[in-house]
Parts: structure tokens; C-alpha cells; sequence
């Protein structure tokens, strides 16, 4: 036995190293570096500026369940689009603050996502990818008939946004690009809190093994439609930003190309990593840039084609490959 | 009659025409060291399952410590003192060694489903979980993850966690299975130093283990318990011999 071995001194380092484990590291600084630096970099470019930072968190969202408690959704962007719509509506009829829009939708969502999580959460594997899938259609279709309310197919327009803290959003898209850092930002406080408390460990653990969380006695279908419906509010917020910044809701916010992009996004960045998808939505975004003028009609092929090659070899997308190069060089360097 | 520490009546389950569980009355003191045995397919881990509650039976009760936990959920079981490890290594392959069983204490203690603080901060759940560590001589590993442990040493961390719950019933679903016969000594070693205040039940292939192990032996055969004694009556027992033989060497 080697129990009797090691030193109380050796214990505390042990402990002392596993619960630093949450503490932030100066690379953590580093998007946030590059949000500032962009606003002077690319002073023509802050409207699409606000719509990554809103995709980025909308992808963030997306990472909380697919990357930590390991739940595949093809139906995300229902969350997406309920924030958007509910944000939407407010706007349109005489409730044009952005901020309590943006609570308001993130509440509607995450109540969307919390009466249909009890439902599809009780299934796995397939029948759960499927039932994303329908919850998500269900509500395209019902934004679709129901013209009279969100304009159907046409798109909700008429949207008053009042200033936000008492900025006016400008046509440069300056307040917007602020005004969705900030709320980026505040996400991702939230997020990074809630994977490194006992919570998102254990969603973790679910993810690694769901017969053993069971055999622990953790009540494994709350842990997830707690999550389910985090994200789900936090999904609800980015569909909330892109129509306040926008002014305008189309059917696409709940389309089933909205659940896919995303999910293409955050797999490129690599995925329970929580920054997957700040790296993931500016490459997915650059590529399409880059792949729609070389071939405007077939630049789907080509994003599907790099997804292939990432998932074949590069799996854990741009993360993992780092991953894999940095320990190489250190192996070199040895 | 003093209060079982864990006790079935005639609990049942069939998979159509299948019985899997035929009527089983069983008992296990207070601080036993009991087995279970039987050949492949005599429905042990059924049983196993049955008791912790990852299947519900068609018929019968469960009692724990004179309570009846049939219809509690497997969490509210394990709650109640009702741990398990598994035959295959059940564990969380990618997370440190310490954090496996980290997440079994602090589900123990309540504070597994806490949002707000990080679970670096709860030094008193992870110098718990340390400490269960060095009592199975794999603390040099704490932050190594599991998938890089010997097969051998995974074992141990399985029994880690189950410690973690602090077990007052605890079923060992063939705890060397896998193991060179070389470790599975530290194994065995463990299993004896386990306190007395927590009634254990191996499910064991391994005869060697079962009978160093056991001071009461169940046989189990289609789904039916076959005969119940200590060692000696067991080992002598022609009903035994004829169910092992051409199943393997009798022990």
C-alpha cells in the first residue's frame, strides 16, 4: 500500500491544485481583447460585428448543452427564434426597451425550453435528436400561419427599439455592437460559473457516464432540464439581440438551417470548451464570405465538405487541433 | 428477528415470457459479507438492478433497513445508503481520479445540483474524496484521469466512489472482474478492510474471492434462488456441483 507514503503536505498540493482548476487564466482575456480591438479596427464592419457577437453567444448557449451534459439538438434554434419573435413583438407594440425585451425574451425561452425539454429530455439518442428537431419545426410553422401576429412569411417589421441606456442604435451599428459585447460578456459570466460549479461538473459527469451519476444519486433529468432551460433562455437572449439590433424578425430565426449553422459553428470551434464558438462563428462566417464569392450558388458544399475534414481530422475542431500542435511542439521542445 | 439490512420478498420480473427474476426471498444482515453466485445468465445482475432500481419489478418488495424502497427512484435509494459498483468499469473516464469520487461526495452531501460557487471552493467534499483516496493507496493518482489508470487501479477508483456515498448496503457486482490475477489481491485486501458497519454483497464469479470473501453464500439459477448457506454447506453441496459442472471447474 502506498496510502501511508504520501505526506499531509503532498495531500494539501494535491487539493490545492484541484480546486485552482476554475481560477481564470490570462488566455480567458483574450477574446474580449480582440472585441475592443475590432471596434477601432473595423469601424465600418460594427453591424456584422453585433450580429458574430450575438451568433457567438447564441453558439456559447448551444455549448452548454451539446458540449457539457452531452445533449444533441438539431432544434436549438427554437429558443433562438422564440427570443427573437418575443423581442420582436414587444418592440412592435409599444414596449420598445431593449433591455427588459431582452429579460422578457430570455424568460419566454427558457420557459419554451423548460415544457418542452420535460418532454423530449425523457428520450435518447435518435428519438431525442428527432423530437428537437420537431419542437423546432412545430414552432416554424406556427410563426408561419400565424400572420397575423408575426407577419409570417413576410417577416415582423414595425419595430420601435427605444435607446438603450440612452444611446441611441445608429446606422454604423456602434451602439449594437456595445450593446451586444456587453451582454456577451454578462452571458458569459453566467456560463463560465455554471460549469465550473458542482452543477456543471456533474452535468459533465453525465456526459462521461449517465449510469454511474445515477448509481451516485444525482437526479440526473432535473440536472438536464436545468440546463435545457439555461440554455435555452441564454439561446433566447441572441435571437432577442439580433431582432432589437435589426428591427426585424423573419421566419428564419426558427428555421431548421438556423439549428444546423450553429451547431456547424460550434463543431468547427470545437465543442465543451466554451469558447468553441467564439473562434467557430467568425470562421464559419469568414468561410461562407469567402466560399459564396468564388461559388455563390453551391458555397453550402464547400462548408460541408470543410465540416467533413474537420470532424475526420481535426476532431474537436480548431481547439483540438491547437490541442494537438501545442503538444507536439512541447514534445519537440523536450 | 433483528432488522435485515437489506431484504426482498418474492420479487419477480419477466421480459415477456422470460422470467428473470423468479419469486426471490433473500436477506442480508447488518455488517454481512455475503455472495452471490450462480452460472452466466442466472439472472444475478438482474437482481442487482432490480434492487438498486435501474428495473422495476412485476411483483415483490424491497426492503431497506425495514423500509420499503420498491418504488423510490434509483437517486432516492442511493440517498438511503443503497450503493453499487459495476461489473464493466462504470466511471467518468475523461475527469481526474479525485473528481470521480468528488462528485460522489458532494452528491452525498447535497451539493451536487449548487450553480453558484465553484466546486474548487468546497474544500471540505474534496479533502474528503483525498482522503478515500489514500485509504485505497491510489492518492499518487489523484489528478491523473481515469483512462490512463491500470485496469487494476480503475477497479479501486470504482470502489472509491462507491465509498463516497458512504454505503450502509453495498453491492459489489464482480469487483476483480478483468483483473490479473496478480492484483486482484489489493482488490481483495480492500474489500476486507471495508468497515464492519456496512453490509456488503458480492456478485463474484471468482470462487477464490468468494470464498476467501464470504460468510454466507447464495446460489442463484434461472432466476431463482437455489440454495443459501455458509461456505462449507455450499462448497459440499451436490445441487451446486451439478449446476457448475461443465459451466466451469468446480470450486
Amino acid at each position: 500500500m502506498t496510502a501511508e507514503t504520501a505526506t499531509p503536505l503532498a495531500a494539501a498540493a494535491v487539493i490545492d491544485a484541484f480546486s485552482r482548476r476554475h481560477r481564470l487564466h490570462w488566455a480567458e482575456a483574450i477574446p474580449w481583447v480582440l472585441m475592443v480591438g475590432a471596434y477601432f479596427v473595423f469601424p465600418d464592419y460594427l453591424a456584422l460585428g453585433a450580429q458574430v457577437l450575438a451568433t457567438i453567444l447564441f453558439g456559447l448557449s448551444l455549448d452548454l448543452i451539446l458540449g457539457y451534459a452531452g445533449i444533441v439538438t438539431l432544434g436549438h434554434a427554437a429558443f433562438f427564434g422564440t427570443g427573437a419573435y418575443v423581442a420582436g413583438l414587444l418592440a412592435a407594440h409599444g414596449w420598445g426597451e431593449p433591455i427588459t425585451g431582452l429579460l422578457v425574451a430570455a424568460l419566454a425561452a427558457a420557459a419554451v425550453g423548460f415544457v418542452s425539454g420535460a418532454v423530449v429530455l425523457r428520450t435518447q439518442g435518435l428519438t431525442l435528436l428527432m423530437l428537437t428537431l420537431v419542437v423546432a419545426t412545430m414552432l416554424y410553422e406556427a410563426a408561419n400561419k400565424a400572420t397575423p401576429i408575426t407577419g409570417g412569411a413576410d417577416g415582423l417589421g414595425g419595430m420601435d427599439v427605444w435607446p438603450v441606456l440612452g444611446f441611441r442604435f445608429d446606422l454604423f451599428g456602434k451602439v449594437a455592437y456595445w450593446y451586444c459585447g456587453a451582454a456577451l460578456f454578462a452571458s458569459w459570466i453566467v456560463a463560465r460559473n455554471i460549469v465550473h460549479s458542482p452543477f456543471g461538473r456533474s452535468l459533465t459527469g453525465i456526459r462521461e457516464n449517465e449510469r454511474r451519476m445515477h448509481a451516485i444519486g444525482s437526479p440526473v433529468f432535473w440536472r438536464r432540464l436545468a440546463i435545457y432551460t439555461i440554455a435555452a433562455g441564454m439561446a433566447g437572449v441572441a435571437g432577442a439581440l439580433i431582432a432589437q439590433t435589426t428591427a426585424f424578425v423573419g421566419l428564419g430565426v426558427l428555421s431548421f438551417d438556423r439549428s444546423g449553422a450553429v451547431l456547424i459553428m460550434l463543431i468547427l470551434g470545437g465543442v465543451g470548451r466554451l469558447y468553441g464558438a467564439f473562434i467557430g462563428v467568425p470562421l464559419y462566417m469568414i468561410l461562407q464570405d469567402q466560399f459564396a464569392e468564388v461559388d455563390p450558388v453551391y458555397w453550402y458544399f464547400w462548408i460541408g465538405l470543410i465540416l467533413v475534414l474537420v470532424v475526420v481530422f481535426a476532431p474537436g475542431g480548431a481547439f483540438g487541433f491547437a490541442d494537438r500542435l501545442i503538444r507536439r511542439l512541447r514534445r519537440r521542445a523536450r | 428477528m433483528s432488522e435485515a439490512a437489506l431484504e426482498t420478498q418474492g420479487l419477480s420480473m419477466s421480459f415477456g415470457a422470460l422470467r428473470v427474476a423468479n419469486d426471490i426471498d433473500f436477506r442480508l444482515e447488518p455488517g454481512a459479507r455475503h455472495a452471490l453466485i450462480g452460472p452466466n445468465g442466472a439472472g444475478k445482475t438482474t437482481f442487482v438492478n432490480l434492487v438498486t432500481g435501474a428495473l422495476q419489478p412485476s411483483a415483490g418488495r424491497i426492503m431497506l433497513a425495514g423500509h420499503d424502497i420498491t418504488r423510490l427512484a434509483q437517486a432516492q435509494r442511493v440517498k438511503r445508503g443503497l450503493v453499487r459498483t459495476f461489473q464493466i468499469t462504470a466511471l467518468f473516464r475523461g475527469l481526474s481520479v479525485l473528481e470521480n469520487v468528488t462528485l460522489a461526495v458532494g452528491e452525498r452531501h447535497g451539493v451536487g445540483g449548487d450553480m453558484l460557487r465553484p466546486s474548487g471552493s468546497r474544500r471540505a467534499v474534496i479533502a474528503e474524496a483525498y482522503a478515500l483516496l489514500e485509504r485505497l493507496g491510489i492518492a499518487d493518482e489523484a489528478l491523473r484521469p481515469v483512462k490512463e489508470l491500470a485496469y487494476g487501479r480503475q477497479r479501486l477508483v470504482e470502489i472509491a466512489v462507491a465509498l463516497g456515498l458512504d454505503p450502509k448496503v453495498l453491492l459489489l457486482d464482480e469487483p476483480a472482474a478483468g483483473v490479473p490475477s496478480a492484483e486482484s489481491g489489493t482488490i481483495i485486501e480492500m474489500i476486507e478492510r471495508l468497515p464492519t458497519g456496512i453490509a456488503v454483497l458480492i456478485i463474484e464469479h471468482d470462487m477464490d474471492l468468494v470464498f476467501r470473501l464470504a460468510r454466507r453464500i447464495t446460489v442463484m439459477v434461472q432466476g431463482a434462488v437455489l440454495v443459501e448457506g455458509p461456505p462449507q454447506e455450499i462448497a459440499a453441496d451436490p445441487r451446486v456441483r451439478q449446476v457448475y459442472l461443465g459451466e466451469r471447474e468446480p470450486a
